[in-house]
């Protein structure tokens, strides 16, 4: 087995409020190989998102070890922390988060912006990536002018852009109907299995979590379960 | 993040909001077109007082009959002439003196065939050009000789030659002055307006004896109604007045505790003073336009923090797919200093244009100097810079998940 893409050990986060500390995550251990697909489930509060947003160096633990290839993330400041969301990871948020100004082919590319990559690769490469979710004609199209589910897949494929190691969804189908949501998990699930991409997903439905292969419960700010999911299974 | 694509988002958002862009704008339009503007108002009055100064001549004392008090000239200085073309000379003699013109002014009618113009008749010797530094244009200037025969002989300022002669050569000629006839023999090169506007080429030169005995007459044969006195050096201006003071006291025979019957003004002084008085008029207009350089500035400032509360989440996302504070920092930063930039070109061009425009039709001297634009334009970066600073910092601190959750 080779070595874990994330490792995390004891992993803690407080939030400090008016009302005192909330421990909103209280020792996680979780080991995430290369070419996962982890879906996270748990009910509301129970540190899912907390979760998340540490796993994509948006947010740093207040105690505990966070091993991103191999590399401790934990302490690092913010400006490395964006050097490796730069490079490395990529998110699908469940509101979409489009830039409302700019068309879809530049909301794929603006993760290339802030990589340095230069405009005319910039675009092709925006482009392959539309035509891969299904929106190679949508490419002039501002967010206004695209469904829920077309705009979250224009999200997906600005979180592929920079080719990242780990992609991370927090309730991606959130805001989708049924329909749609198929639509979106199997363009997940097609990635996680033709192109090897590392994927956890947080999700509050089941046939949701069904997509991934593994699937990780959380109660309190703790792991609750940890079990093989119907993606996995043959 | 490569500055052009730095340049092209920062560009990006501001056309997004035209309108608002376009007003913060105004601000700095209104602010360096006032201070290009006032720069050039100021320029323009400090050219024509140096000018002026310069047309006047240098280290200058006008001596005037009667005294003077510490409030200003006596009632009556003047009226009783007790200067005289002696006392002219026994200056002219004095050391620290460079030259002396005796002068009996006066007007008179002028008249060339049909052509007639009535002109400032100056009687003087022939020290009036040194003492005024007033080249003559052609021609000669009247000798000590033709002052003691009282010769009828003229020199013209190019106004009463534009209007006598038009275009045709006056030298040799004869002009009737209040009927008599004259022969021209020189003319003065052009002067320009003097310090308190009137047009000095509009003036003729004769000697001082035939002003007196001829042209004008005299109640008081033999005086002048002042000197013009040059004094060898600025350094010497204060010896060249005690030593004047003394000799006029001794000649007019005035006892010791008695006031002067005449008056010294040092006319290079008040120059100084009038062009002094030119450059505060011009600092001042500057430091008032400035305020609406600084007022246009807050305007960006204003703006550009609405503009950062409104763009949080935008910032949380550029933040999540890679931007460093830094980027952030950098592209509100450049969004307020192209505002500047863009607002004080587009003011620049507005001041320049006004200040044509007053120009032409208020018939004022303005003097658009190359300098003050480079200022205004200068000065305006470092307003944006200045006033985008404290915005852009706010954005570029806010942490990402806060950024994302914003509403
Ligand atoms: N910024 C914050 N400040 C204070 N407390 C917070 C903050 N964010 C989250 N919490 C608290 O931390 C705990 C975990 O929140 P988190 O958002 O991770 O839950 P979640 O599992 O994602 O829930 P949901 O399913 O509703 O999205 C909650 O008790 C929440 O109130
Ligand atoms: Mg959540």
């Amino acid at each position: 087995m080779t070595a874990p893409l994330i490792r995390i050990e004891d992993l803690h986060k407080d939030y400090v409020t008016g009302a005192g500390r909330v421990p909103a995550l209280d020792g996680i251990d979780l080991e995430i190989g290369a070419g996962e697909f982890v879906a996270i489930m748990g009910p509301s509060g129970s540190g899912k998102s907390t979760f998340m947003n540490i796993l994509g160096c948006l947010d740093s633990p207040t105690r505990g070890r966070y091993l991103f290839a191999g590399e401790d993330v934990a302490g690092l400041d913010a400006d490395r922390l964006a050097a490796v969301r730069s490079g490395a990871i990529g998110f699908v948020f469940q509101g979409f988060n489009l830039l409302a100004r700019m068309d879809a082919l530049d909301n794929v590319a603006l993760p290339l912006v802030y990589a340095g990559v230069a405009r005319a690769s910039r675009r092709r490469r925006a482009a392959e990536l539309l035509e891969r979710v299904g929106l190679g004609r949508h490419a002039h199209h501002r967010p206004a002018q695209l469904s829920g589910g077309q705009q979250q897949r224009v999200a997906i494929a600005r979180a592929l852009v920079n080719a990242p190691r780990l992609v991370l969804a927090d309730e991606p189908t959130g805001n989708l109907d049924t329909h749609t949501s198929v639509e979106i998990m199997r363009i997940f699930a097609e990635l996680n299995r033709e192109q090897g991409l590392t994927l956890v997903l947080v999700t509050h439905e089941a046939d949701i979590a069904g997509y991934a292969r593994r699937l990780v419960r959380f109660r309190d700010g703790r792991i609750a379960g940890d079990e093989v999911a119907g993606g996995g299974a043959p | 993040m490569k500055l052009d694509d730095l340049a092209g988002e920062a560009w990006r958002a501001l056309g997004a909001n035209r309108l608002r862009s376009a007003l913060t704008m105004l601000g700095m339009v209104i602010g360096v077109g006032a201070v290009v503007l006032m720069l050039a108002i100021g320029a323009g009055a400090q050219y024509m007082v140096n000018r002026a100064i310069a047309s006047m001549g240098t280290n200058l004392f006008i001596v005037l009959s009667g005294a003077s008090t510490s409030g200003g000239l006596r009632f009556g200085a003047g009226t009783t002439p007790t200067l005289t073309l002696d006392d002219a000379e026994a200056i002219g003699e004095l050391p620290t003196v460079a030259a002396v013109a005796p002068i009996a002014p006066g007007t008179a009618q002028f008249v060339y065939g049909a052509s007639n113009w009535s002109t400032l008749v100056r009687g003087t010797t022939p020290g009036y050009l040194k003492v005024r530094d007033w080249p003559l244009a052609e021609g000669r200037m009247f000798t000590r000789a033709e002052v003691r025969s009282s010769a009828r002989v003229v020199i013209l300022g190019q106004t009463v030659i534009e209007n006598l002669f038009g275009g045709a050569d006056p030298l040799g000629r004869v002009v009737r002055i209040n009927s008599s006839p004259y022969t021209v023999i020189g003319t003065l090169a052009p002067k320009g307006q003097s310090l308190d506007g009137r047009d000095q080429d509009d003036v003729a030169i004769i000697p001082v004896t035939t002003a007196q005995r001829q042209l004008f007459g005299s109640r008081f044969p033999g005086t002048v109604r002042y000197l013009l006195v040059q004094a060898r050096s600025p350094k010497l201006m204060q010896r060249a007045r005690r030593q004047m003071e003394a000799l006029l006291r001794q000649r007019h025979r005035i006892p010791a505790g008695q006031p002067d019957d005449f008056t010294i003004r040092n006319l290079t002084a008040l120059a100084q003073t009038a062009s002094r008085t030119a450059r505060v008029l011009s600092i001042m207009l500057g430091a008032i336009a400035s305020i609406s350089l600084l007022v246009g500035g807050i305007g960006i400032m204003n703006i550009m923090l609405v503009s950062v509360t409104e763009r949080t989440r935008e910032i949380g996302i550029r933040m999540a797919v890679g931007a460093r504070s830094r980027d952030v920092l950098l592209q509100f930063l450049l969004e307020a200093v192209i505002l500047s930039i863009l607002g004080s070109l587009v003011g620049a061009a507005l001041g320049v244009g006004i200040a044509w425009l007053v120009s032409e039709l208020v018939a004022m001297t303005v003097v658009v100097t190359l300098w003050s634009i480079v200022l205004a334009v200068v000065v305006a970066a470092a307003i944006g810079i200045f006033f985008g600073w404290y915005p852009a910092r706010r954005a570029a601190r806010l942490r990402p998940i806060e950024a994302l959750r914003y509403e």
